[in-house]
This record gives structure tokens, C-alpha cells and sequence, in this order.
């Protein structure tokens, strides 16, 4: 796809290449939001160094007028403000593309590809003379560029200005300092370059009723929603945020204005062994209560997600994966940690696993994980992923139903203990659904029971006798039956065409296989697509797999976590399944699975 | 864990207290530990306590982790629910438990092996964020469910039964409280039930983080000659520093209290601690000193018991936070759940 011979109008990919620590993050959002209020859709991703300040960092925007929000895997637009970078970010322009870099010191020998339009703009030269303090001329910088891109990529410079009023309304004294920034760069452009470039930004109507807004966010707005009261954490990138998202929506919805006190409880933990305790010991309690890690915590919460999965307590956890093995690579993404939270702790141990795949996800399926954690009295493993929850996502405005009551499950409450009939004992299935009834510390003596993660009989009572072990655990998977019927469906695309083909795949690589069906089908390759959005797969999963002669199974880590998964608790066969594979860190972009499948239904059709 | 019922036999003459209940209503299930083990002793001041606070049985959360210790939870109050953590790990489940219900008395029960081996971490981190609880620990330098190895809190020159001899510096509870800013710190021996039933109700209606660390010795693998935890080392170097007395709300002060050296703590219920100093430098207000007093004598050989250090101004876990004074287990969903137009207007924020 050569940009020159491309319409490239709403169409195509800006980089910024920045050091960490010099303010150009809330520049580039600013960029982004702009674009996205006339219209375009567009999507922002974040890559940045596991450090504070210094080192490299990117941010890629990609502008769409057909709504593709993964990345593109092209860069038509580079700016390079970064001198240790120039290098790599200059190789990585596709051919036709453009370099803006700050001219101030002339680069002329480092910058220079035949194929790509070099843009050099004095932005440390017209700051310096415009700005005396020395961190608002670092600062002014960004806004310089993107006052410089207004004018390159056509932007609404009303729009622009009314975003910069927004951002600094708490400091107001540097509302004139970031216009006059905007200023200079916009007018450099205009007078010395032909504006606009053919990649060019034009107003439409597709983003109304849409809102961008990242994972970790929506997921913090749903605990709060959830009526979570207790969140217990130990901070690691890239969970860290869902956190302070809850803290600063509780400060807003859930604090008197006049006592200050607070309808709810955050305890920053001493490490996830302890996280994972309070969220149980507040669950015991009848409160509801969550703990947001990612990787290294999930490991360390082992030994208590087993104790909860047989002891019966409910327990939100959200897992924001990063790169593994290990520390891995903490601020970049995978999705590496499906087999560790499906199987979590030592023994026959199983958990529910839900698999959002954007921020508008994150908050609905934070919601059904209460209920469902509630319901089936089990920790709810939500798996997001740190492109989902760092990165600022184009998706449908969050609804809420007025409708809502939380399902808080089962439980025998002071009038049924006291005047009741029947005697409690904490584990017996009265239902014949594997799911038993449970009762809270201090409302009554009769319902009072020890929680254990030793050998226990339905009554609730320590036992080494072998046919009352096994009976519990025998009912255990009874309601993991039970919890196949509860858990979300799958998502389900189908084709126009029939077709043997189909794409299985999970959580944030929808946009990238959403993309890729469309590319495939102008080859006229057609397949249907399933998302699962839910372990322990349901029967839409199994019937799904059943149709279809062949399967791709796309998802972000090397083992084909998935594949495995969907080897081990469906009865489809494996010889059917093709693994598409992406995990370097970055997030996935169509190209891979488009090859992948071309390349495989192309030798298909040969043999 | 094993689950003995233990016939409830109320004979009509049993004592009854402010609730109607008599001490049977207090206790648990049988027993199935050691025969002569110390921590049957304090499973049985902890029912007299408890009985004689009139403290409804139902209203206590009892938490522990992973020991011989750790199950004596099932041996009172087998009407109050109970949590059995994983090793070393009840803190966290009492944090989350004081997170949730703010209105229950907990309870946690502990041995040295549980809260200073595995679980160093998480006692440390409940002390310091003054969790309201009472936290015993049954001390008795060894790991008695696994069979007698060291535990942390063994003393240096201590022997093992086999003759092993420990020669690692040990970890003290009560001065590791004391430094991490404990509110209540105590000491006391599973053997002087006169010492450790009024302690144990001081701690109990203690508000913030109660620590009584208990001498109770392992009869079957650490109660040899030899042994530093043993009964008659115990009762030889016991060393009690401060006895406290504990009166309740609407109780006279017994006339012979006012004399000498006693001082009166009066704690958030309206009951009052009081402190009779045993011996006459201590003082129970002043972290440094009573630190250093504890190893002038530790260094002797000396245990020192009693009320070792009170502090009833700080604020706990939820004064700290600022949480609602109704039990966040019983707000109703509606004040919890910003609901429609909240969701609309906020979402303006990331247009
Ligand atoms: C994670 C884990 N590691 C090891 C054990 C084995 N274990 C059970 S009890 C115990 C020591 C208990 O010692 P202590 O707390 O002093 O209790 P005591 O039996 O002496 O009262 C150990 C090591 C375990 N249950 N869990
Ligand atoms: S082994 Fe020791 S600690 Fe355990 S029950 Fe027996 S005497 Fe008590
Ligand atoms: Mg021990």
C-alpha cells in the first residue's frame, strides 16, 4: 500500500518518536482527541520505556475513516523529536511518507531517504525565543508540533484551541503560553511548506456516540458501578492505573461532601500475596471486593486463588498482562497468562476467566464478573492486557441499565438462619447446581462455619474421609457446569459466504482479526470469526468450532495459550487448529494473520 | 482440623453472664491437640475472657493461618465464624475482614512459625496500618505441626530435642510491634492464666492493632530440658513487668487499686486498663525505654511479661481512611452506584 499512490485522506499513521519525561504525552493525546473531534475515527498506542525519564518513547496514532483501530503496521507521518532515534524512526517511514524533525541543529547526513519527505521545523530555535523559562521551552516544543501538524494534516485549529482551554481550565495561566506555542508552528508550516500533505485529516461524522477512553478507566468506572466497596493492590505496570481510576471515581461518586467520609476501602497491600487476602477477607464479609495486578502478582496470588476456588469465596481479580516470562518487558503487551489464570494454584483447581476486548468491554465484563464471582461463590479472573488498559481506545459510550441490581448469589440472611427450617451447613447443593449457600460473620450463631482450604464434607466440617473429599470436589465441577451456562457468550461474526474457514480469537486482538477478515474477503478468502469472551467455554464455543473445517487461532504469546485451552476442554480436534501467533510486545496488526491465511488456504487449495 | 462435637451439657447451676449465656456458650469443638499443649490453656482463657465481656459469640470473626495453633479457633465460640487462611497469610484475610465489617471484634490466633517465618510480612504490615484486632500469637519456638523444627523465635543457645542447638539471633514479636508502632503490645505465659484473662479482654476492647504474644510451650517436641520455651524454663525467668487489670464501663474501682503504683487507661467503650507496675522503672508509655528494658532482661535470659506498651490516640486502618461508620458490607447498592446521569456526564470527560 504505497502512500503516494493511496488516497491517503483520514487514512494513515502518524508516529511521534519523543524522550520520556519531556511533557510530550499530554501533546499527543491532545493531537489524537483533536482528530477524533471532527470525526475521524483514530486510535492512540503508547509505547514507552520501563523508566522514569531519558530513555525513548513513541506514540502512534493511526486515523481511520473505516474505523480500523489496530495498528496499521505503516508509518506516513514521523515525527522525529528524538536525535537518538533519528535513525531508526527515519528506516521505519513507509516510502511516500514525511519527517518532520527539529531543524534548530541541522541533521542534514542522518536525515535523508530518498523515498521520504524530510520536514525540518526550528522548534527549539522559536521557542527559545518565545518562551523564557526553561521547562515551558522544553514543553512548548510539543505543542509547536502539533501546531506544525495542524497545518500539515488540515486540522480544525477551533477544535485545537478549544482542547488546550480544556486541558490547562485548572492552570489557566498556561492557556496563552500553549496557543502562542501552537501558533508558531502552524504559521512555520504554512508559510514554508505546502500545506496540506496528501495524508490529510477531513471532517466527518463517525465518531459521535463513541467516546475514547482507556481499559484500566472503564474497568475502575465498573467496580464502582459493581458497588465494589473493598480494593486491595500492589502496584505494577500496567495495572496500576485501574486503581487510581477506582480512588478517583470513589473520591467523586462515593465521598460525603460534608464529613468526608468514605463509602469505601482502597488498601495499597504489602505485595499480591496480601492483595489477594483482603479481596477474600472482605468477600467472606458479604462485601464486594477486587485486587487489579498483572503477571508477577497473578503468580504470587496462586496459592490464594486455589484456597478460594475450594473454600468457595468470591474474588474479582484483574489481570493486566505485560510481557513474560518472568519480569518480561513491563510496558509492553501479550497475552501470556491465559493457561496461569485458567489454572491458577496447585491441585484440581479451575477459574472463571473473562476476556475483554476493548475499555467498553472492560466495564461491562467488570460488572459480570461480580455477578458471576457472586453467583458461583469462585474468583472471576478478568485477562485485559496492557494495550487495552494504558491505551486511549475508540469505543461506544458506556451504558448503564437503571434496571441493574447486582446478583449477590446465594445466601441464608439473619431470617432465614434464625426462623428457618432448614439447618445451614455451608456446602451441601440444595439446588443440584454445584452452587451451596453461604452465610456472613456476625449476622447469626447458626450460620456460623469455618472457611478452610483443608479437607472439608458438605456440612462444612474438617474431614479426612476420602468419600466426603471427594464428594465436595465432585461438586465442584458440577458447578463449573453451571458456570459454563452463566458466563458470557462468545462474540460471532460470520461471513456472507458459508465457508469452512473460521478465525478463533481473544481479547484485544479483535481489532487487528476484524481488519484482516475485511482484507481477506476483497482476496476472496471469507471466514467467520468467534471471539470467546468467556472460560469455561460455553456451547456456542463448541458448536462453533464444530462447523468449520478449519481453524485459525490468533493470539498474542508463543505457546498458542489459547490453542491449548480450547485443545484441552473442547473435543475439537487439533489437526483442525492453526495457530496464528503474534508476541513480540507490540500490539498485533492484520498484516500477520492476513499472510499467515492467505499463505495457508492458498496451499490448502493446491494439495 | 478434626471436627469433635462436644456435647453441650448446661448444668442448671452454671454461672450466666450479662447476655444470658453460660460458659459452655463460649467454648468449641474438642480439642484434638497435644495433651498438656499451651495453647489449650490460652483456648481456654480466651472462652473465660470472652464469657466474662459478655461479648455476643456471633459478633467475633476468628482468623488464623496454618498450625497447631492456628486450629485452636475451632476450639471456642462455635458460634462465631471462623477463617482458616493459608500459612502465614491471616493478616491480610483480617485486613480485608476489617475492610468489609467494621463492627466485628476480630480475632486472629497465630503461632511463631505462621506470623514470623511466612508471615513476617504481612504481621509487620498489620501492625503498622493499626488494624483493629486482637493478634495473639502462640509462641513455642517451634514448628509444631511439621514436627518440631526451629522456629524464628527460637533463642540462641536453645537445644532442639534431638540436641540440636539453635544458634540463630531470634525474632521478637513484641519488639518488632513496639518499633513498628503497635498500639498494644503484650507479652504473657499460657501457664498464668491470672496474667493473660485480663489481658486479653484489655486487648480485645483495645481499638487498633492488640498484640499479645504468648509463651506455650510444645509438650511433645520443645518442653525438654534445655529448651528456652519450655514450662519450667518459663516459670523460672518469667519476669512480669506490668500486670494489668481490666473494669468494665460501669464497675467501681476497687479501693485497694488507688494505692502504689497504678494508672488508669481509659479506652474508647468507657473501660478502664489498670496498670500495676511489678517493677518500678517501667514504663508502659514510652516505646524506647520499655524496647530497651526488654533486652536488658532478654539478655539475662529473662522474659518479660504483662501489658508492655499502650497507646490509645492513633487512629486505625479506617480512622486513617476516613471510611464510613456503618459497615461497608450493609450500604445498599444505591449509595454505592453513581447510576444513569452520572455515567453520562462523566463521559464528556473522554470526548
Ligand atoms: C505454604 C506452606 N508451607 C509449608 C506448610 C507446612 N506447615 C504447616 S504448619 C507449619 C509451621 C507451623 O508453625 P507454627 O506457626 O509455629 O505453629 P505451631 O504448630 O508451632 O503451633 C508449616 C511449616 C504449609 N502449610 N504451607
Ligand atoms: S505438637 Fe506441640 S504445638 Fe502441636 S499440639 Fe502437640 S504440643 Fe501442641
Ligand atoms: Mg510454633
Amino acid at each position: 500500500m504505497s502512500a503516494k499512490t493511496k488516497n491517503r485522506v483520514n487514512d494513515f499513521t502518524i508516529k511521534l518518536a519523543n524522550v520520556n519525561g519531556t511533557g510530550s504525552a499530554s501533546a499527543n493525546s491532545l493531537l489524537m482527541k483533536a482528530i477524533f473531534r471532527m470525526g475521524v475515527p483514530v486510535t492512540g498506542k503508547n509505547f514507552f520505556p520501563s523508566n522514569i525519564q531519558g530513555l525513548p518513547t513513541w506514540y502512534e496514532i493511526r486515523v481511520s475513516k473505516d474505523g480500523y483501530l489496530a495498528r496499521s503496521g505503516d508509518v506516513d507521518v514521523m515525527v522525529a523529536m528524538n536525535a537518538e532515534t533519528y535513525e531508526e524512526d527515519l528506516g521505519e517511514v513507509s516510502k511516500g511518507g514525511t519527517l518532520i524533525y527539529d531543524s534548530t541543529w541541522p541533521r542534514d547526513k542522518t536525515l535523508s531517504r530518498r523515498s521520504v519527505t524530510v520536514l525540518g521545523i526550528p522548534l527549539a530555535k522559536m521557542c527559545n525565543e518565545h518562551f523564557d523559562n526553561v521547562r515551558a521551552r522544553i514543553l512548548m516544543k510539543n505543542m509547536a508540533y502539533v501546531g506544525a501538524l495542524a497545518a500539515l494534516l488540515d486540522l480544525d485549529l477551533d477544535v485545537i484551541h478549544t482542547l488546550v482551554k480544556e486541558t490547562f481550565a485548572a492552570k489557566e495561566s498556561l492557556i496563552g503560553a500553549n496557543l502562542k506555542a501552537i501558533e508558531l508552528g502552524f504559521e512555520y508550516a504554512g508559510k514554508n511548506f505546502q500545506c496540506p500533505l496528501p495524508t490529510r485529516v477531513k471532517a466527518l461524522d463517525k465518531t459521535s456516540g463513541h467516546i475514547m477512553i482507556d481499559g484500566n478507566t472503564a474497568a475502575g468506572l465498573g467496580c464502582v458501578y459493581s458497588g465494589a466497596t473493598v480494593g486491595a493492590w500492589y502496584p505494577i505496570t500496567p495495572s496500576t492505573s485501574l486503581m487510581d481510576a477506582f480512588k478517583a471515581f470513589c473520591e467523586r461518586f462515593r465521598k460525603d461532601p460534608e464529613t468526608g467520609e468514605r463509602n469505601y476501602c482502597v488498601v495499597q497491600a504489602e505485595d499480591e500475596l496480601a492483595a489477594i487476602g483482603i479481596v477474600l477477607g472482605a468477600t467472606w464479609n458479604g462485601a464486594r471486593a477486587f485486587t487489579p495486578t498483572s503477571g508477577p502478582g497473578l503468580s504470587l496470588m496462586s496459592e490464594f486463588l486455589g484456597f478460594a476456588y475450594y473454600a468457595e469465596l468470591p474474588a474479582v481479580v484483574f489481570d493486566v498482562q505485560r510481557v513474560g516470562p518472568s519480569t518480561g518487558m513491563p510496558t509492553r503487551t501479550q497475552q501470556g497468562d491465559i493457561l496461569a489464570a485458567a489454572y491458577a494454584s496447585h491441585g484440581d483447581t479451575r477459574h472463571v476467566v473473562l476476556f475483554p476486548s476493548n475499555p467498553q468491554e472492560c466495564f461491562e465484563l467488570s460488572l459480570a464478573a461480580f455477578d458471576l464471582a457472586d453467583r458461583l461463590q469462585t474468583p472471576v479472573l478478568i485477562l485485559s492486557d496492557l494495550d487495552i488498559g494504558m491505551n486511549d481506545w475508540m469505543c461506544e459510550e458506556l451504558k448503564w441499565d437503571p434496571k441493574y441490581k447486582p446478583d449477590r448469589g446465594k445466601v441464608f440472611d439473619a431470617k432465614t438462619l434464625k426462623g428457618g427450617a432448614e439447618k445451614f451447613s455451608r456446602y451441601l447443593d440444595r439446588d443440584g447446581d454445584g452452587v451451596a449457600y453461604r452465610s456472613y460473620p456476625g449476622v447469626d450463631g447458626d450460620g456460623a462455619y469455618f472457611v478452610r482450604g483443608s479437607g472439608h464434607n458438605q456440612y462444612g466440617g474438617y474431614t479426612e474421609d476420602a468419600a466426603e473429599y471427594q464428594q465436595v470436589i465432585d461438586r465442584l465441577m458440577l458447578k463449573w457446569g453451571t458456570a459454563k451456562k452463566l458466563v458470557p457468550d462468545p462474540y460471532i461474526r460470520r461471513t456472507r459466504k458459508a465457508s469452512q474457514y473460521a478465525i478463533v480469537s481473544v481479547g484485544s486482538c479483535d481489532n487487528a482479526v476484524q481488519e484482516a477478515i475485511d482484507r481477506l474477503s476483497s482476496k476472496g478468502i471469507y471466514l467467520n470469526y468467534l471471539r470467546v469472551k468467556a472460560f469455561p467455554f460455553g456451547k456456542k464455543v463448541t458448536n462453533f468450532l464444530r462447523k468449520h473445517e478449519r481453524v485459525f487461532v490468533v493470539e498474542q504469546n508463543r505457546d498458542a495459550q489459547l490453542k491449548s485451552l480450547l485443545c484441552l476442554e473442547t473435543d475439537y480436534s487439533k489437526q483442525r487448529m492453526q495457530s496464528i501467533l503474534h508476541y513480540n510486545g507490540l500490539p498485533i496488526d492484520s498484516s500477520c494473520i492476513v499472510a499467515a491465511i492467505e499463505q495457508a488456504v492458498s496451499q490448502g487449495e493446491a494439495a | 482440623m478434626t471436627y469433635i462435637v462436644k456435647p453441650k451439657i448446661v448444668h442448671s447451676g452454671l454461672q450466666r453472664n450479662a447476655l444470658g449465656l453460660t460458659i459452655r456458650d463460649y467454648e468449641g469443638s474438642m480439642s484434638t491437640l497435644c495433651a498438656g499443649c499451651g495453647h489449650d490453656s490460652i483456648t481456654a482463657a480466651i472462652v473465660q475472657a470472652f464469657f466474662e465481656l459478655h461479648v455476643p459469640p456471633h459478633r467475633v470473626a476468628k482468623m488464623s493461618g496454618i498450625g497447631c495453633s492456628s486450629k485452636t479457633p475451632a476450639y471456642f465460640l462455635s458460634s462465631a465464624h471462623g477463617f482458616n487462611a493459608v500459612h502465614g497469610r491471616m493478616p491480610s484475610i483480617a485486613t480485608g475482614a476489617s475492610a468489609a465489617n467494621r463492627s466485628l471484634y476480630l480475632l486472629g490466633i497465630s503461632g511463631d512459625g505462621d506470623s514470623l517465618s511466612i508471615g513476617l510480612g504481612q504481621f509487620s504490615h498489620a501492625v503498622r496500618r493499626n488494624l483493629n484486632m486482637l493478634y495473639i500469637i502462640e509462641n513455642n519456638g517451634v514448628y509444631g505441626l511439621t514436627k518440631g523444627q526451629f522456629s524464628a523465635s527460637a533463642d540462641v543457645g536453645s537445644k532442639a530435642k534431638r540436641g540440636e542447638m539453635n544458634k540463630q539471633q531470634p525474632i521478637d514479636p513484641v519488639q518488632m510491634a513496639m518499633a513498628q508502632g503497635g498500639t498494644f503490645v503484650a507479652r504473657s505465659f499460657s501457664g498464668d492464666k491470672d496474667q493473660l484473662i485480663p489481658l486479653l479482654k484489655a486487648g480485645i476492647k483495645h481499638d487498633g492493632f492488640g498484640l499479645i504474644d504468648i509463651i506455650s510451650p510444645c509438650v511433645t517436641f520443645n518442653d525438654h530440658e534445655d529448651s528456652t520455651k519450655s514450662y519450667a524454663y518459663t516459670r523460672q525467668f518469667y519476669h512480669p513487668a506490668v500486670h494489668a487489670d481490666f473494669v468494665p464501663p460501669a464497675e467501681e474501682i476497687k479501693a485497694s487499686y488507688n494505692r502504689g503504683n497504678v494508672m488508669s487507661v481509659e479506652l474508647h467503650d468507657g473501660s478502664r486498663i489498670l496498670l500495676r507496675k511489678v517493677s518500678k522503672d517501667y514504663s508502659v508509655h514510652n516505646r524506647g525505654a520499655a524496647i530497651d528494658y526488654i533486652r536488658a532482661h532478654q539478655r539475662k535470659g529473662e522474659i518479660v511479661t504483662g501489658l508492655l506498651y499502650i497507646d490509645q490516640g492513633e487512629p486505625d486502618m479506617h480512622g486513617i481512611n476516613r471510611t464510613a461508620s456503618l459497615p461497608l458490607n450493609e450500604l445498599p447498592f444505591d449509595t454505592l452506584c453513581p447510576g444513569t446521569e452520572s455515567l453520562v456526564s462523566l463521559q464528556d470527560l473522554y470526548r
